[in-house]
């Protein structure tokens, strides 16, 4: 094979295969929330002064989720 | 880039486009020097303007009963007092202009971006970088200004027994630089993405067979960005009130 040709199909499947973590990192929100929402449930007075500590949750899940999507778009675009 | 996608997709434009910085004068590809006045600084100054319009002119009358301008601006300015106080503690509170002045510029740039025709500054990863690194700097210096050399116990879990302790400071440290770029870049990519899956949409809209459901799912996503461009603000405020107080309370 070309080594452009190699070059193009790598990168697109590169990207493509960094779009899972994507879907990894809302695995990791939703576990996050879901827990949150199951813990509230039980206990509703105490939810009130965790819900700074869901979204610290909830962004540190997501951050790793938008690492792989700009590993994505740096295939995609910067390579 | 965009030339090459053009050429191969079938979208009428690509979504990436939005995101080019250009002079306000001129055209793409233009030289831009650091006085260039471009669109990302135009839509910055905007932000810019918003805040002052909602803080220096909405609230002028210090009316005892507030009107809707004067309102709006107390409860932003409640919300984030009781953020640093309950997150950082009341001894933080000296910053708080600091901290409130990163959450209006923010959640005001991300507003201004949800404008149709409007440029988002903060997909940008070199805005966010500023304010990240802002913080990181000023978070790391406090804390050697009032912490001293004790400030690195940040990094030496006592906690732990003495066999882990090297490993998890290294962890630590790592954990620590890590910091003001996952900061950054969390706050760029949310709203990169965003507006990117919204003009991937507004492509869709072209096809005849798919515009209906393409209209409205461009709908639910834009009611989608007004809620992240909300929590993106909070997150970053957030997360700059629990690194300070990192740097005011070291141990852990």
């Amino acid at each position: 094979m070309e080594l452009e040709a190699a070059q193009a199909l790598g990168q697109y499947a590169g990207a493509g295969l960094a779009a899972i973590g994507s879907g990894l990192a809302a695995i990791g929100v939703g576990n996050v929330a879901g827990n949150f929402l199951a813990g509230a449930l039980r206990n509703p007075s105490a939810a009130g002064g965790q819900t700074a500590t869901l979204f610290i949750g909830i962004a540190f899940a997501e951050a790793l989720g938008i690492f792989a999507f700009l590993v994505s778009l740096l295939l995609m675009f910067a390579v | 880039m965009a030339e090459d996608a053009h050429a191969e997709g079938g979208l009428t434009f690509h979504p990436m486009d939005q995101f080019m910085i250009k002079p306000l004068f001129g055209e793409y590809g233009d030289p831009v020097h650091w006085y260039t006045v471009t669109n990302l600084t135009l839509w910055m100054a905007l932000a810019v303007l918003c805040v002052l319009g909602l803080f220096v002119f909405a609230t002028r009358g210090r009316a005892v009963v507030p009107g809707r301008g004067q309102s709006v601006a107390e409860l932003a300015y409640g919300f984030v007092y009781k953020m640093v106080e309950d997150v950082t503690g009341k001894d933080a509170i000296r910053y708080f202009p600091y901290i409130f002045t990163l959450f209006l510029f923010i959640l005001f740039a991300n507003f201004l971006a949800l404008i149709p025709t409007s440029f988002s500054t903060t997909s940008h990863i070199g805005v966010t970088a500023v304010l990240g690194f802002g913080v990181f700097f000023a978070v790391t210096i406090l804390g050697f200004v009032k912490n001293g050399a004790s400030f690195l116990g940040l990094f030496w879990v006592t906690s732990a027994p003495l066999v882990l302790r090297p490993i998890l400071a290294l962890i630590e440290v790592i954990s620590y630089f890590v910091r003001p770029v996952s900061h950054s870049i969390r706050l760029a990519g949310n709203i990169m993405a965003g507006h990117a899956v919204l003009k991937v949409f507004a492509g869709f809209a072209a096809i005849t067979a798919i515009a209906p459901v393409s209209v409205l799912a461009i709908v639910a996503i834009y009611g989608l960005e007004v809620l992240v461009a909300g929590i993106q603000a909070y997150v970053f405020t957030i997360l700059t009130c629990v690194y300070l107080r990192d740097a005011l309370h070291p141990s852990h």
